[in-house]
């Protein structure tokens, strides 16, 4: 889609977003996914709609499948040799489990941030400009240096780095390794960023800064979180899906998901009766 | 429902439901006690009953101090979120009605130095309506009990009725004898009150349907007061 885009256009980035309107079609299509740890049947029947535009979060107790889920949608579920995934997802229509498919280029297309922040043992600058230089994404080294200062820009960690870009990425605070991930995600202008549990090791104020940041994001991008902090999922996300025991049981509006479940189960985890 | 995980928050919440169940039981009595001192000409109880309005509002008190820590320290979520919100909303009708009680038993006091021109009946009737509805909603809050709350506020339309023949009533004693506006004037007041009793009853079964069912009523309750237009032609449309 962005091929057809002529390279001398420069891209205008979205300023302000247009309401989510009802017959938008969703960004992410996942129809009856399931997937097996060898005998084990760790995601059974899964159909979800993900929405552009829109922070979607992903909750349940711990081996509820929810991050196996997440790793569905960039294949991160590929390197693990007793995986096996059935049932459908597409991306924007196109299938990604297509065997045709370069699964580099979905995961540029599909950027995804840990619960550990990983920087690169490389320099600030080299962090980011990694993933731009292997896919080949600039020409020169005043675009790739656009890049590097766009994506730093985005993730709200340029005017603490602008300085000392060459100092290595892992002298830098948890929470700005953190944003540092988020900001090498960006880079490569991704369509969908997942985050397993991003603020897990972070402290409340950097927590509130990633959080701030996914709120500015959701603007251009789908984002994906997984987070055991219910509280997290009801400020940062529109839709809320939970899930319990392998299956999705209830996903809705945040607010509904909250304020008024449908399911029993449901309702028992996020008011802390889950035995 | 099974228990939270964390054994405190569940004693909290059922302290939180406690006291507004004695609010809930002493404004109640309040109301009882109020309209019998009126039909008794019984000052000494009705002082009684003013005095104890103190003991609601602390007790109101209790419920905001409870309600606000809940939410602070506990995050609550889903049902346990709108038993909270519900309990600062149905805290606040109940202590209305424990004011309303009590001006009604002030104005007890005044009637009983008054000659005994006019018949209390009317009230008392219109009363047992309004002390029923008053019941039923805390019998549903104790039992949440969405269908029942609902029963109530579908109600709320009877009191109504009966307070616009209490004021006509009323309205003739004046126009018989200008000697009776002081004790009438006292009595639409009284009459006025228990009224906006049974509001504030309707308006607690709506907040139990809220705790329950997570819904607000739908569409407008039932309404048939029409005692602003006892004299005069409504307007059209109005």
């Amino acid at each position: 889609m962005d091929s057809n885009i002529a390279p001398s256009q420069p891209s205008v980035p979205t300023v302000v977003s247009p309401p989510m309107l009802q017959n938008e079609p969703p960004a992410i299509a996942a129809r009856t996914v399931n997937v097996f740890y060898g005998e084990k049947h760790a995601l059974k029947d899964v159909t979800i709609d993900i929405y552009r535009r829109q922070v979607t979060a992903f909750i349940g107790p711990s081996g509820c499948g929810k991050s196996t889920f997440l790793r569905c949608f960039n294949r991160m579920n590929d390197i693990i040799e007793t995986c096996r995934v059935t049932g459908r997802i597409t991306l924007d229509g196109g299938d990604i489990y297509d065997p045709r498919l370069d699964v580099v280029q979905l995961r540029a297309r599909v950027g995804m941030v840990f619960q550990k922040p990983n920087p690169f043992p490389k320099s600030i600058y080299d962090n980011i400009a990694y993933g731009p230089r292997i896919h080949g994404l600039t020409t020169s080294r005043k675009e790739l240096d656009n890049v590097v200062e766009q994506s730093l820009r985005r993730a709200a960690l340029w005017d603490e780095v602008k300085d000392r870009l060459s100092e290595p990425g892992t002298a830098l605070s948890g929470g700005q390794q953190q944003r540092l991930c988020i900001a090498r995600a960006i880079a490569v202008s991704p369509d969908v960023i997942l985050m397993d549990e991003p603020c897990s090791a972070l402290d409340p104020i950097a927590t509130a800064k990633i959080e701030e940041l996914m709120d500015e994001l959701r603007q251009d991008y789908t984002i994906i979180i997984v987070t055991h902090s219910m509280q997290q999922a009801a400020r940062v996300s529109q839709r809320t899906a939970f899930f319990h025991l392998g299956e999705l049981v209830e996903v809705g509006p945040t607010e509904e998901i909250f304020t008024r479940p449908q399911d029993k189960r449901t309702q028992d985890y996020i008011t802390g009766r889950f035995g | 429902m099974p228990d939270h995980t964390v054994k405190a928050y569940d004693e909290q919440l059922s302290r939180l439901r406690d006291t507004l169940m004695r609010i809930g039981g002493n404004v109640e009595t309040a109301l009882a006690e109020a309209v019998s001192a009126l039909g008794r000409r019984d000052a000494a109880a009705a002082a009684a009953i003013v005095q104890r309005d103190v003991e609601v509002d602390a007790l109101y008190r209790s419920v905001e101090d409870q309600a606000v820590r809940l939410l602070a320290l506990r995050q609550p979520m889903a049902n346990d979120l709108r038993l909270i919100v519900g309990a600062i909303r149905m805290g606040l009708d109940l202590e209305r009605i424990g004011d309303y009680a009590s001006n009604i038993a002030k104005r007890a006091i005044v009637l009983s130095q008054l000659p005994p021109v006019v018949s209390v009946g009317p009230i008392q009737r219109m009363s047992r309506l309004v002390q029923e509805m008053l019941k039923d909603t805390l019998d549903a809050f104790a039992s949440y009990d969405a269908a029942k709350a609902k029963d109530v506020w579908q109600r709320d339309e009877q009191v109504d009725e009966a307070y616009n023949a209490v004021f006509r009533n009323l309205l003739t004693y004046m126009m018989e004898d200008p000697r009776n506006i002081t004790p009438c004037a006292h009595l639409l007041f009284v009459a006025k009150n228990i009224e906006r009793i049974g509001d504030h009853a309707t308006n607690v079964a709506e907040t139990i349907r809220f705790i329950v069912l997570g819904e607000e009523a739908e569409g407008e309750r039932p309404k048939s007061d029409d005692s602003p237009f006892a004299i005069v032609e409504p307007p059209a449309g109005g």
